[in-house]
């Protein structure tokens, strides 16, 4: 009992004070820069593992990207390089294309709006039930984080539930395989009404590097409108926490 | 000995690998795991007019040495199945089934493995009999997976755990890319393994590639290699502390995780390592500060979390949930062909890193560390050890990192030739191998993640425990779904 005790006055405190104003470390690779408005110093079709640079104009699809840096390093005048901004999350896919232009700053103020309806139902209380169809176990891996004694997203009223009946909302992970399809579907069916619905990840937002495989169905988001996309690959627990609560007005 | 005998990380013709008739190849692959030899891939590639070509691949840990044989078959041609006279072979066989029609006759078990569609569980019926059914989806935030048990009263008699579900077809997307690299998808194989999956595509593209990968980067990779072996870790001890409601140890090793994974990220830019390692090298460097800093955190939340573990350890509360729960013995293991820290758990003293070492582990040797008990302590307890040891090891590492360049050229691949590679990732030896067309490119990638041999492990473990113990249990063999189902 004691040693317990000693244990936690010498490992002191853990969790991170303002999340909001959190930052990570600058190797991080999050939001990404780009300069040239029509000019690439490289093939993207030879480059990018997830096809998510365009062209004309030059742009990096957030949705698609999984931050691997290899675009960075191909470039020769810098036109895209990855920020450690990690306020990533949208509301709309549409969003998350970046091209010349967008700031950081910006794109944080606009990406996610809260709106009224959520803010009033789940403001204060959101609780999710997730669903991996066919996640790496990265995703999962942070998403768990994000209750650790350092994230702590309980402390806003947001958590993780175990069954669907006492959750507000889905939290998706995976490109969703065929296999997992219809669990994925039950499981949605099994949350009452009003929820709202997360993609969490690069594969859940857009197949990532898995969406031309014949193995995957992306039927549910032809279904289901996304209320939240959170890229990353994986996400970063605060891109997750801090997109939540830019939707919940918090 | 009718096998070919080569080595980790080296390039073979297909031509020189013996083709031997079925009979053949199932006498010698009886002899040799009779005298102790581990199966660690048995595969089929396709070639013209539906002709298969399947690779037979054992390690022999003492001599360090990877044996490789084949056997040609058609589609749907039967043979004898290997499964009752050498029961590692169980899920190698169903595999090839699945993948290529070939039917072992006679296995004992020949279900689907990956595929979705019918299922028929096993069944037992008696009075007390009754039947639980969990998944796909579980209470907690984990990849999904179908276990269905049945009881009597309290006390499990059977599981059969039914996977599939993640099933995203990596290595048809491999063999799909027609010559372009994909350490990215690599990574993405097991997203909680990605270092060690990274580090095992890539030295397969450089052994069919004669790369030299200089020293630099083999450490470098080592040190990746190490830290995610020790934030798993040290996840799986918070997640087992979780599970016994031990809330200290689950809140120590998740704030100590996080430093952990942060020096993962400090190193390569993701927490779990990715877009570091690449065929050829690896991209980030890691300078003078960035190697004191690393060798400081790793220290640090290493001690942290040790101490926090010995105390659990020494609780009494603890130990009784964890000591005598899912047992397996050392000759189940060891039939079974288990991997990683689950068997050494059982006393069996297999480690890639000591048994095949390549890369910075041949500069760096890493002394086994084993259990005798094979029970969830065992399996926890030595999982703090490796944490401990993976610490050191990092340290060492960092103070002597060598001096050089930390990438060379890997592009043309040797035609019609083989790789194989064997990584020691955090859970068990992780194998790729790589077969090349005439003209280079990758045809076809096999990859085999430890969790494909140590589900069975889990299934027998729970055998006459109470299934509220089961997700302790789990947790302690800590195994994934997407590196089964690929």
């Amino acid at each position: 009992m004691f040693d317990i005790l000693k244990i936690r006055w010498k490992h002191g405190r853990q969790y991170i004070p303002d999340l909001k104003k959190a930052a990570v470390a600058k190797e991080f690779r999050g939001f990404p820069v780009i300069t040239a408005v029509d000019k690439l110093t490289f093939d993207p079709a030879e480059v990018c593992p997830a096809a998510a640079i365009g062209t004309s104009p030059v742009s990096v699809d957030m949705g698609k990207c999984i931050f691997c840096g290899d675009c960075e390093r191909a470039c020769k005048n810098n036109e895209i390089k990855f920020s450690n901004r990690h306020k990533m999350a949208a509301d709309a896919a549409k969003n998350m294309i970046i091209t010349a232009g967008i700031s950081a700053e910006m794109y944080e103020k606009e990406a996610v709006r809260c709106r009224r309806e959520i803010k009033k139902i789940f403001g204060r209380s959101l609780k999710f039930r997730q669903v991996s169809a066919g996640g790496c176990n990265g995703c999962e891996l942070e998403l768990n984080a994000c209750s650790n004694v350092n994230f702590d997203m309980g402390r806003f009223g947001i958590e993780f539930t175990a069954s669907p009946r006492h959750s507000d909302g889905v939290v998706i992970t995976g490109p969703v395989t065929k296999n997992m399809a219809h669990a994925l579907l039950e499981t949605y069916n099994a949350i009452p009404e009003p929820k709202i619905v997360i993609a969490a990840g690069a594969c859940a937002i857009s197949g990532g590097i898995f969406g031309e495989a014949e193995e995957i169905s992306r039927e549910f988001f032809k279904d289901h409108k996304v209320d939240l996309y959170v890229p990353g690959c994986p996400i970063h627990p605060l891109t997750f926490i801090n997109g939540i609560l830019r939707l919940i007005g918090r | 000995m009718k096998y070919k005998h080569s080595k980790t990380n080296r390039a073979i013709r297909l031509a020189d690998i013996p083709e031997l008739s079925i009979t053949e190849l199932s006498g010698a692959l009886e002899k040799a795991c009779i005298s102790g030899k581990r199966v660690i891939g048995f595969f089929g590639d396709t070639k013209d007019e539906g002709r298969v070509r399947v690779y037979s691949i054992l390690a022999d840990d003492d001599a360090s040495e990877i044996l490789i044989a084949s056997c040609v078959f058609t589609a749907g041609e039967k043979y004898r199945s290997l499964t009752a006279t050498v029961p590692q072979m169980h899920m190698f066989e169903r595999e090839l089934y699945e993948q290529t029609g070939i039917i072992p006759e006679g296995h004992p078990w020949l279900k689907p493995l990956r595929s979705g569609g019918s299922y028929e569980f096993f069944k037992s019926t008696g009075e007390e009999m009754h039947e639980v059914a969990v998944g796909p989806v579980h209470a907690g935030i984990i990849e999904p997976g179908h276990f269905r048990f049945i009881c009597a009263g309290e006390r499990i008699e059977h599981l059969e755990i039914r996977l599939g579900f993640q099933r995203r077809g990596v290595e048809k997307q491999f063999e799909k890319s027609s010559g372009r690299q994909m350490p990215a998808l690599a990574e993405s194989v097991c997203g909680d393994t990605s270092a060690g999956h990274a580090v095992a595509y890539a030295s397969v593209l450089e052994a069919l590639s004669g790369a030299d990968v200089p020293r630099r980067a083999h450490v470098v990779r080592a040190i990746a290699l190490e830290l995610e072996r020790a934030a798993m870790h040290a996840g799986g001890l918070g997640a087992i502390a979780n599970d016994i409601a031990y809330l200290m140890g689950n809140a120590v090793c998740g704030a100590n995780r996080t430093t952990l994974i942060n020096t993962s990220l400090l190193i390569s830019g993701s927490r779990f390592g990715r877009g570091l390692v690449r065929p050829g090298g690896v991209v980030y460097d890691i300078d003078a500060e960035k190697a004191a800093l690393t060798a400081r955190s790793t220290v640090e939340a290493a001690a942290r979390i040790g101490e926090m573990a010995e105390e659990m350890f020494s609780a009494a509360s603890v130990m009784s949930r964890l000591q005598q729960t899912g047992i397996v013995t050392k000759e189940d293991a060891v039939s079974l062909g288990l991997t990683g820290f689950t068997a050494r758990a059982c006393g069996v003293p297999i480690d890639s890193r000591s048994d095949h070492p390549s890369g910075a582990y041949k500069y760096y040797p890493v002394t086994k560390l084993t259990m005798d008990s094979g029970d969830v302590f065992a399996r926890a307890y030595l999982r703090h050890l490796e944490l401990q040891q993976s610490a050191c090891l990092i340290t060492e590492m960092c103070e002597s990192i060598p001096a050089g360049k930390i990438t060379d050229k890997c592009d043309v691949l040797m035609p019609e030739a083989i790789a194989i590679s064997i990584v020691e990732g955090w859970r068990g030896g992780i194998v790729y191998a790589g077969i090349t067309d005439k003209n280079g490119t990758i045809r076809r990638l096999k990859i085999k993640d430890p969790s494909f041999n140590n589900w069975f492990g889990l299934a027998l473990a729970v055998r006459g425990n109470g299934i509220s113990d089961f997700p302790l249990c789990n947790k302690s063999f800590d195994l994934s779904y997407c590196g089964n189902d690929l």
